[in-house]
């Protein structure tokens, strides 16, 4: 099980390292939402990984999973899913704003125009 | 337990709701309950820094939970400074805003600036390094929005940057946090820093990574070469106002440096060693130089100042670098100069952008209200380049005598005084070609893009420029209060124990597990 994680933890980060090095917009989010999820379970893995056992106080349980990181994963999932809506939204603004969806600063033909 | 220590985060929390809800249509209630209770903050602030400026550390338990199991805030006399510090810029760059009509030309300013201070006093005050990410998303979250206040295009692509890049470091923080957890199992700074003193010589691996790792995240807030690209272009299309108010931002980058590098990671640790002379100093010191050479470089007004931020922030990284109480000690006074020095100097661009219209470095015919703007200009630009006889130049000093003696003395010393002398050549030059080239030139139409600045927006900006000048007259005072707080930082056993023995709920269970 430890390798089937800690793989696809590495998948999911290169695939978003990959995506994020891209040009346009919709393919750096992507990359984003891979990075977050990668992280996510990084971070759950972070209180090392119990099968089957409750995380609070239970009757007759001997072995308790760390209830922390689930409660930071929380945290951390929450935050990420509104800062990937609020980069959605700016992106989707500055595409529409000057139809092109470059990420990267492009050569300015009309200096005159800065306001 | 005193309760006042949680204020500057709960009342920047409850105001922006209430002002959204209650307030929205009525921009005039808007500014009242703002201004009020920034006004209220900096009352607050300036009692914190007084009850512990005899070397007491207040610590509020949320739920009266014990640490380390409990959420706690935590003011001690480096917190409550920098608390005290962005209270005060609030005030100037809130009444610039109002004064210059920024906070008209879209919605929910006044929210998102509460939102705003939330976020920055929260990662202040926090004593956990969970939620000094979380207060970092806050203020992240509220400057997205600022940064896009009023919109256009350029704002926009902008400010889409600044969210990539902002999220690439949030994930960054993320990983270096889980990484931390899974070493100490704890995230507490108080405790982290007990428990990585701990850690056998063979097993740090994984604390090396974690502690690179939260390095690199910091220095992407404090916007230190080479991860500095997302500054420049954010800063100089954002709101001037909004940017002014950044300028506390990548402070917080240092604050964080400061706070978790003389703490969990202190400079006799032998796990981190060679991570701030080896690594941090020439980084610091590149940035010094490129800052500088951009804002020589730099061919609008605005894009001038962001440089010039990038070049202070090098210039107080350097100092942080040295590790020793006298850096920190200088780094400090330079941090309160950067800040009011880089605020003073996004609002004079904004007042040369109402008297002219556009900030293009380029001679044209004189623009409005231009014997104050040229004055301030002036004064700004001779404390961002450190000359005498403001106080960039006593915290220049402070930085090169603390870097007096060390072994990269002769590089710091080198690097300090050529960039200082680069920055204010040009600073010269932009003053000169907006300045004084406009007087050759004939003003033959008027431009209806010319107005005069409001008196609001140079008592605002005046402000600024008099909190410099009082930096620089007590400077004595000030520099021996930051000496204080460098002392205080590198004994962090009242800190510690102060948060760990603190008696709570569960704080018996916890003896019982030992």
């Amino acid at each position: 099980m430890e390798l089937l994680v800690a793989s696809a933890i590495g998948v999911l980060t290169a695939g978003g390292i990959y995506l994020v090095l891209r040009l346009r917009t919709f393919p750096v989010i992507l990359g984003m939402s891979l990075l977050t999820y990668a992280v996510n379970v990084f971070i759950f893995a972070s209180g090392r990984l119990t099968v089957g056992a409750p995380p609070v106080l239970h009757d007759g349980a001997t072995v308790y999973t760390d209830p922390l990181p689930q409660a930071l994963v929380l945290t951390a999932i929450v935050i990420s899913f509104g800062m990937t809506a609020v980069v959605v939204m700016i992106g989707l603004g500055a595409f529409l704003g000057s139809d092109d969806d470059h990420v990267d600063d492009q050569p300015d033909p009309d200096p005159e125009g800065r306001s | 337990m005193t309760h006042w220590i949680i204020l500057p985060i709960v009342l920047p929390a409850m105001l922006a709701p209430f002002i959204v809800l209650a307030a929205r249509y009525h921009i005039g209630i808007q500014r009242v309950f703002s201004v009020t209770g920034v006004l209220a903050l900096i009352a607050i602030a300036a009692g914190l820094a007084w009850e512990v400026s005899d070397g007491s550390v207040i610590l509020y338990q949320l739920s009266d939970w014990a640490a380390p199991f409990g959420i706690v805030v935590v003011g001690d006399r480096l917190s409550t400074l920098m608390v005290l510090l962005t209270t005060i810029l609030a005030l100037a760059v809130l009444l610039y805003a109002i004064g210059s009509g920024w906070d008209n030309r879209g919605r929910h300013f006044h929210a998102l600036f509460q939102f705003q201070l939330m976020g920055i006093l929260g990662a202040f005050l926090t004593g956990d390094l969970f939620n000094l990410f979380v207060f970092f998303e806050v203020l992240l979250i509220a400057s997205y929005g600022l940064m896009i206040h009023s919109g256009g295009a350029p704002r926009l692509r902008a400010g889409v940057q600044y969210v990539l890049f902002n999220l690439i470091g949030s994930t960054l923080f993320l990983f270096a946090l889980g990484s931390l957890y899974a070493e100490t199992g704890t995230l507490n700074m108080a405790d982290l820093s007990q428990r990585v003193a701990l850690i056998g010589a063979e097993e740090t691996v994984g604390i090396r990574v974690a502690a690179v790792l939260l390095l690199l995240v910091f220095a992407i807030k404090a916007a230190l070469v080479p991860l500095h690209f997302w500054l420049p272009s954010s800063y100089a299309e954002a709101p001037a106002p909004v940017a002014a108010l950044f300028a506390i931002m990548t402070k917080v980058g240092a604050y964080a440096i400061i706070r978790v590098y003389t703490m969990i990671f202190p400079p006799g640790l032998e796990a981190t060693a060679g991570l701030h002379d080896l690594w941090l100093l020439p980084a610091a010191l590149v940035s010094l130089a490129i800052g500088m050479v951009g804002v020589l470089a730099a061919q609008t007004l605005d894009r001038l100042v962001a440089y010039s931020i990038i070049g202070s922030m090098g210039m107080v990284l350097v100092s942080i670098a040295l590790f020793s109480p006298e850096a920190i000690a200088a780094s400090l006074y330079y941090i309160v100069h950067s800040t009011l020095a880089g605020a003073a100097l996004f609002l004079i661009s904004d007042l040369v952008r109402t008297g002219r219209g556009n900030l293009e470095l380029t001679a044209q015919p004189v623009m409005a209200g231009t014997h104050m703007t040229a004055a301030f200009y002036f004064a700004g630009a001779i404390a961002m380049a450190g000359l005498p006889p403001l106080s960039g130049f006593l915290g220049k000093l402070l930085v090169l005598d603390a870097a007096y003696g060390t072994e990269l003395m002769a590089w710091i010393w080198a690097v300090v005084l050529i960039s200082s002398l680069i920055s204010i050549v040009g600073f010269a030059r932009a003053g000169s070609v907006l300045f004084w080239k406009a007087h050759g030139l004939e003003s033959a139409v008027a431009d209806d893009q010319q107005s005069l600045p409001t008196v609001l927006s140079y008592t605002a900006t005046g402000g600024l420029i008099a909190l410099l000048a009082l930096h620089t007259i007590f400077a004595g005072q000030v520099h021996g209060y930051t000496s204080k707080i460098a002392a205080q930082l590198f004994s962090p056993d009242t800190y510690v124990s102060t948060v760990l023995e603190t008696p709570g709920k569960l704080s018996d269970a916890k003896e019982e597990d030992h």
